[in-house]
């Protein structure tokens, strides 16, 4: 099971991309855990600083931007 | 590619290029249509006479709603795309290890590209700082971002000409420089708060996004998009209280509150300014019509920056990294610096 963190505050677009990221995860077909990190220590810790920020199983891969569900579905089944 | 989807199952695809094309061929058209047609409906399909009050606060209103939601389609995705290569990670790696004149120059600058969503404030802040980056230096950037951002200065220059632009930059430039060196100076260090100093030297990414040119297309035009729809409530106040001036307030009173002969006029419009918030783009229609009313250039340029630089939802947000008092000197120096804007730029331009 992947473990998928969708790093900021919870705005709007925190909220875009959690959707996208649960989409991508049914497009894919991988069974995923979606965590909304907000703690801005933790957020600061991965380096983001741009929100909201997305972590795949412990390595980021996006941040200052919300990449499309079809990008997600890709990288989750890399 | 871009997707058109006619109905259930058909889809076309349109290439990038042909896309764009259409959009910008439309935005033209647009643009040149827009004020004869404004004219057209205010006096003749709906009869209202010129030179009446109501008549042109209409005319205002309908002249200035479609021409700054084209301006800010147009700029914002424009400016997204170019800005895109300026992301804050990158600013931050530019930023590290400069010295404290040349770092603050740098960020204040740099202000002018980069975005300033609100929710990025905070993780912002703490990267700077993360970077080691000095507290004056992080605060020349927090005070030029939101004060003199790019949709502000493409929206002055549509509709008031490139030097208004560039007087606004210079001005929103200088506070920020001379604000960050103040506050770099006043040491205020132990203000922030001290799970920031923890994170001193840490994280920092080494991941650099790739994006092709339709990625970087759509993202702007997305961007764009959710822009645009959380500006036009203020827009549009802001085009309704501009209406309203340009359709009733006496010269008189504006000459008398903010004209040249008060020589309080710059200090009692900030004061106004102060608990008011607006994206910069909903000031600018109120801008349009003080300086109609013969409004000084420096009054109403002070009266602008106090709205955007000066505001209680940033002030919040910034609450999580640093104390009131930081945020006090902040909001103050930049008060003073705004002030000091206001009167030197009513002496400078006649």
């Amino acid at each position: 099971m992947k473990k998928i963190e969708v790093l900021g505050p919870g705005c709007a677009n925190c909220v875009r991309l959690a959707a996208n990221a649960k989409e991508a995860a049914d497009m894919a077909g991988v069974e995923a855990e979606i965590v909304k990190v907000t703690d801005y220590a933790q957020i600061a810790a991965h380096g983001v600083m741009s929100t909201p920020g997305l972590v795949i199983d412990g390595k980021l891969v996006s941040y200052g931007r919300i990449p499309s569900a079809g990008d997600i579905a890709l990288w989750l089944s890399e | 590619m871009t997707t058109l989807r006619l109905g259930a199952a058909r889809r076309v695809q349109i290439p990038l290029q042909l896309t764009v094309g259409v959009a910008v061929a439309a935005w033209l058209v647009a643009w040149l249509a827009e004020a004869p047609l404004s004219d057209w409906l205010t006096f003749s399909v709906f009869g209202l006479e010129r030179g009446s009050h109501f008549g042109e606060a209409i005319a205002f209103f309908l002249l200035d709603v479609p021409k700054v939601l084209l301006l800010l389609l147009g700029i914002i995705t424009v400016v997204t795309l170019i800005r895109g290569f300026f992301p804050p990670e990158k600013v931050r790696a530019a930023l590290a290890g400069r010295g404290t004149v040349a770092g603050t120059v740098t960020a204040a600058s740099f202000g002018i590209v980069t975005p300033f969503c609100s929710c990025s404030a905070v993780p912002l802040f703490i990267g700077f700082v993360e970077a080691g980056i000095p507290l004056g230096v992080t605060f020349a950037f927090l005070i030029s971002s939101p004060m003199v951002n790019e949709v502000a200065l493409v929206l002055l220059w549509g509709l008031f000409g490139p030097g208004i632009a560039l007087v606004y930059m210079a001005a929103g430039l200088t506070v920020a420089i001379v604000g960050g060196l103040v506050i770099g100076k006043l040491g205020m260090e132990r203000y922030v708060e001290d799970y920031v100093w923890a994170l001193q030297g840490k994280g920092g990414t080494a991941l650099e996004i790739k994006l092709t040119w339709a990625d970087r297309i759509h993202d702007a035009w997305s961007y764009t998009k959710d822009l645009t729809r959380r500006i036009t409530p203020y827009l549009l106040i802001g085009i309704g209280i501009g209406a309203l001036i340009h359709g009733y307030a006496p010269t008189d009173l504006v000459a008398a509150i903010g004209g040249r002969s008060n020589p309080l006029a710059v200090p009692i419009v900030v004061l106004i300014a102060l608990p008011l918030y607006s994206n910069a783009a909903g000031t600018i229609p109120i801008v349009q019509a003080l300086l109609g009313k013969g409004m000084p250039m420096g009054t109403t340029l002070a009266f602008m920056m106090a709205i955007t630089a000066i505001s209680l939802p940033e002030f919040i947000i910034l609450r999580r990294v640093i104390r009131w008092q930081l945020i006090a000197v902040f909001a103050t120096t930049v008060t003073i610096g705004i002030l000091f804007i206001g009167y030197l730029f009513n002496f400078l331009i006649v």
